[in-house]
């Protein structure tokens, strides 16, 4: 097993070195394709570790030091149930970036800003995820966020990235400040930086509320939890689009990690308001982001904004499981635990997906903008079915995969009546609620997504004359497309799979799924819940069948093609058509007008004015004014106050630094 | 043998919905024409409707793709499959574990988002004007349903319909407040789902009021004949599961013989036309709603769901 890790760290110092010599070699035509090979073949192989070691778990994990960091402790590598795991996820997301990179990436005209980071970042996630002491953890932690702001600034020219990537790094930083404060908690007593002696101290209880805290500062913000979400939906469509699905689909999964690590193994046993608290900002998380997507028309955007719903669904999971294990309900903390993290897998697969297709889009017509695209299912069809299943499968609906991890959550969520905290069970159905309105929001969504961009008339030249993609990049697509199906129909294996991970996290794990009946999964017993996607997905494949067989045999099968009837005044402009603005009209308005106190102002011109008429839509975010704009205008104050400190005279320098000197010792003094 | 047995009767109830579907609206249309002093149309005619539909050629707009021509077969067949799994005259069926009642609320929210999508194929206005409606709608809808689901589960301890109906059926439940909301709440969705008056009007085509006729509006033929079929399902669906929830007597459960089969199913035509009735005096005495009247419909039945949930929780000291 030992030799298992060493390889894997030769991999991803092969993948360091490739960045160092795709940088090098950027100006040379071949550099993209080999670059892209070489992470491929690598995420290949990590993928292939990951899942034998998932599948293969038990005994001890290994873990092995290398003498590098810091001098006394060197840098330990562990790779247990739950790194396994979060390594499928890093991998499988790699790997299908890096081939879909192979044909995206031709396009790009700046190969030099992408090719050195694009390694160095997966590299960086892959030692987020095996960092086994908590210098190796932040280190790796602050290199994923460095390599990825680089490539968030691979395109800096263009209007309003370089704001997206100062927000990203300065949000970056804020969060590894936090979690270095909460790895100095953890250390503080014993100052053993290793997961392990981390793991066997176990802290006091205000220790461990304020270490909860920080994390969920820490890991929340690189996740995008509201209201730490605000960087996210900028700097993530900033990027190109593989490291979009790469930032979106993985790297807030690492964040995951981060969080299950800090909280759920090293920090010991949970008390029940953080719960409250984790679920409590999940279920916001979920019902903002998809708000937010709904009222947003730029495609990369939009996705993003739905990375905020889908990570506020996995924090929801993990805060019930949260709360079930302070209570001593280790079945229902490992019910929870396993819809959190299968929604973890599920996402990173259709988020990369559909980041794929948004850069399909984006090659074929150069517009991330809806209201200029639509009818690219004539033009781009192997793209528009892929697309399709990644929005069928991301609005939870079965036989698909984002269906079973939310009917997971939901399954968890009807077992808090057990509770005995009040406050958990008024609001645990509250937060059910929350769930069950952004499940059903975030399939208006996409019912816009795809029916603006794809169905319809086009709107424009670019759309009109868009061709399909290269076979690298549906190649990507369609594996991922095939995954989501897989994951929804038999999901047991998938479940079974997790178990080693909710055993080591929460101490309990699902009952064995495979081997029942019909691939049916029963996560309690029978005569509570159970469900089968292979089944129902049979059975509307059959039914569907038969329909059509039946009709085209014995009734009629002839098809005339006319113009559209549109209650008989059809207009030929495309303009006419539903717009993004439009489909999402009654949404803004019964929701909006709390939520973004959104507005409309029409603008009628006087008779006889040939000016078109115009519909203003103003929208506020309410919390980038309530939270982000004060804190601003706080800094730039003090700034403005501090700046006078760099123009004083040496004689005022002289006394600043004696004045400091005198408190520190009188500090000192007292302290003593 | 018993496993044939157990298959022929899920083919039953599968064949059982489907026949009856078309029965049960023709039948809401001529209540409905009785209370207005109409004659109204036969019983039967909404089978004749969809013979005539099915012969005829289907005309398909000239901008319409793949999606347009394979949705009505989806829509069909999901909600065919979502009908078939609610207990209509017998519980515990073959394969009434591949789906509890959150399953069977998704499934219909998949055939929804297919419908949706065909609204936009085309690339008119109405079409679009339907899709977003219903959406809008349905993600009112879905929650409140959602809330009714966990107030049952929270009750029998199941999210399975076989077992709700019959933990609901035993002596341990009786009459409760929450019971009541929640069929208040399941009722209101229902109505709303089912494009009923007063959320919308199944029999108008005055354009600027309706959301179900303008997703459809395209359709023709073989095609339109599928998509009313579907929507008959659903109003069936709605009705089974209100009779299998709140008046689950005389279900036949699984391996009681022909018998109670029978008394099952004469049983459900009875409650079925009963419902069916109800409806169509409700939409005779109530008049039709703006669209922006109807979030405030359904976030009423949203919060009797969540009130009934919450009544649950508290009253459940143990």
């Amino acid at each position: 097993m030992q030799t298992v890790l060493q390889s894997l760290l030769w991999a991803i110092a092969a993948l360091l070195a490739t960045g160092v010599a795709g940088g090098v070699a950027a100006r040379y035509k071949a550099a993209t394709p080999a670059v892209y090979v070489i992470a491929l073949c690598v995420c290949a192989f990590a993928l292939s570790v990951g899942v034998g070691s998932l599948l293969g778990a038990g005994g001890p994990a290994p873990s092995l030091t290398l003498p590098l960091g810091l001098p006394w402790l060197g840098a330990r590598f562990e790779l247990d149930a739950l790194a396994a795991f979060f390594l499928i996820v890093v991998n499988l997301g790699g790997a299908t970036a890096s081939l879909y990179g192979l044909g995206y990436g031709r396009h790009e005209e700046a190969p030099g800003r992408v090719l050195p980071f694009f390694p160095a970042f997966l590299a960086g996630m892959n030692l987020v995820v095996l960092a086994g002491d908590a210098f190796s953890f932040l280190f790796a932690w602050e290199f994923m966020s460095l390599s990825s702001w680089a490539l968030v600034m691979a395109h800096h020219r263009r209007p309003g990235n370089a704001a997206a990537g100062y927000l990203y790094l300065l949000m970056a930083s804020f969060g590894t400040l936090a979690l270095l404060l909460a790895f100095g908690m953890l250390a503080g007593s014993s100052g053993g930086y290793a997961f392990d002696a981390i793991r066997n101290a176990a802290p006091a209880p205000a220790v461990s509320a304020v270490v909860l805290v920080l994390a969920l500062i820490g890991a929340g913000s690189k996740a995008g939890v509201v209201p730490l979400h605000a960087w996210l939906p900028l700097a993530h469509p900033a990027a190109p689009s593989h490291v979009s699905a790469l930032m979106s689909g993985v790297m807030t999964k690492v964040a995951v990690y981060g969080f299950a690590r800090l909280v759920f193994d090293l920090l010991g046993p949970p008390a029940w308001w953080w719960g409250a608290l984790v679920a409590l900002l999940g279920g916001a998380s979920a019902v903002m982001g998809v708000l937010h997507a709904l009222m947003e028309h730029d495609l990369k955007r939009l996705l993003a904004y739905h990375t905020v719903e889908n990570i506020g669904i996995i924090f929801i999971g993990l805060g019930l499981s949260l709360a079930f294990e302070a209570n001593d309900m280790s079945g229902a903390a490992a019910l929870a635990l396993t819809g959190a993290l299968f929604h973890v897998f599920n996402h990173s697969v259709f988020k990369s997906l559909l980041f794929y297709g948004a850069g399909a889009v984006l090659t074929a017509t150069g517009e991330r903008d809806m209201e200029q695209l639509g009818g690219l299912i004539h033009r781009m069809p192997l793209t528009a079915f892929a697309f399709l299943i990644g929005c069928a499968a991301i609005s939870a609906l079965p036989p698909f995969n984002g269906f079973v991890s939310e009917w997971l959550t939901f399954q968890a969520i009807l077992l808090s009546p057990a509770l005995p905290q009040w406050l958990l069970k008024f609001l645990v159905p509250a937060v059910g609620a929350l769930l069950a309105l952004s499940a059903a929001l975030a399939a208006a969504c996409f019912v816009k997504a795809f029916g603006v961009t794809f169905l319809g008339r086009p709107r424009t030249r670019m759309a009109r004359d868009a061709a399909e993609v290269d076979g690298a990049s549906l190649g990507a697509m369609f594996m991922l497309a095939a995954l989501c199906l897989a994951a929804g129909v038999v999901p047991a294996y998938f479940l079974d799979a997790l178990a080693p991970v909710t055993q080591a996290l929460a101490g309990a794990r699902l009952p064995q799924q495979e081997g029942l009946e019909w691939l049916t999964i029963v996560p309690i017993a029978q005569s509570r819940s159970s469900y089968n996607g292979l089944l129902l997905f049979a059975f509307i494949a059959l039914a569907a069948g038969l329909a059509a067989e039946v009709i085209h045999r014995w009734a009629s099968n002839t098809t005339r093609r006319a113009a559209p009837w549109d209650c008989g005044f059809p207009d030929s402009s495309p303009l006419t058509q539903y717009t993004a603005g439009s489909f999402s009209q009654p949404i803004r308005r019964v929701f909006g007008t709390v939520v973004f106190r959104a507005r409309e102002e029409v603008v009628i011109p006087p008779p006889g004015d040939a000016t078109p008429a115009q519909l203003h839509v103003q929208l506020r975010d309410l919390l980038w004014e309530a939270f982000y704009l004060p804190t601003a205008a706080v800094v730039g104050f003090a700034a403005e106050r501090l700046n006078r400190v760099q123009f004083m005279t040496i004689r005022g320098y002289l006394t600043l630094v004696f004045t400091a000197l005198v408190l520190l010792l009188a500090v000192l003094a007292i302290w003593q | 043998m018993a496993v044939i047995l157990d298959l022929g009767v899920q083919l039953g109830q599968m064949l059982i919905v489907l026949a009856l579907a078309p029965l049960l609206t023709g039948y809401v249309r001529k209540v409905k024409a009785r209370l207005l002093r109409r004659r109204g149309p036969p019983l039967v005619q909404p089978y004749r409707d969809l013979l005539r539909l099915v012969r005829k050629e289907a005309v398909v707009a000239d901008s319409a793709s793949w999606v347009f021509r394979v949705a009505p077969y989806l829509v069909f067949g999901t909600t065919w499959v979502a009908a078939a799994l609610v207990p209509t005259f017998a519980s515990g069926l073959i394969f009434s574990h591949a789906a509890d009642m959150i399953a069977i609320v998704a499934l219909l929210g998949s055939a929804r988002f297919m419908l949706a999508l065909a609204g936009l194929d085309v690339g008119t206005s109405f079409g679009g004007i339907g899709s977003s409606r219903e959406m809008m709608i349905a993600s009112l809808a879905e929650p409140a349903m959602l809330m009714v689901v966990f107030t049952l589960s929270l009750l029998a301890g199941s999210t399975q319909l076989s077992f709700i109906a019959a933990a609901l059926q035993g002596p341990g439940v009786g009459l409760r407040v929450s019971l009541a909301l929640a069929l208040v709440a399941l009722v209101m969705v229902a109505i709303a789902e089912n494009a009923r008056i007063p959320v919308d009007n199944p029999a108008t085509h005055l354009e600027l009021t309706m959301v179900h006729e303008a997703m459809i509006l395209e359709y023709s033929g073989r095609h339109l004949a599928l998509m009313e079929v579907a929507s008959y399902l659903k109003l069936l669906l709605y009705l089974s599961v209100i009779a299998c929830v709140f008046f689950p007597w005389g279900i036949a459960t699984s391996g009681q013989g022909p018998a109670a089969y029978l008394v099952g199913t004469g049983l459900y035509v009875a409650k079925l036309t009963a419902g069916g009735a109800l409806l169509a005096v409700f939409e005779t005495l109530i008049a039709k709603m703006r669209v922006f009247r109807v979030p405030d419909f359904l976030g009423a039945a949203l919060m009797l769901g969540i009130l009934a949930a919450l009544l649950r929780f508290v009253s459940r000291v143990s």
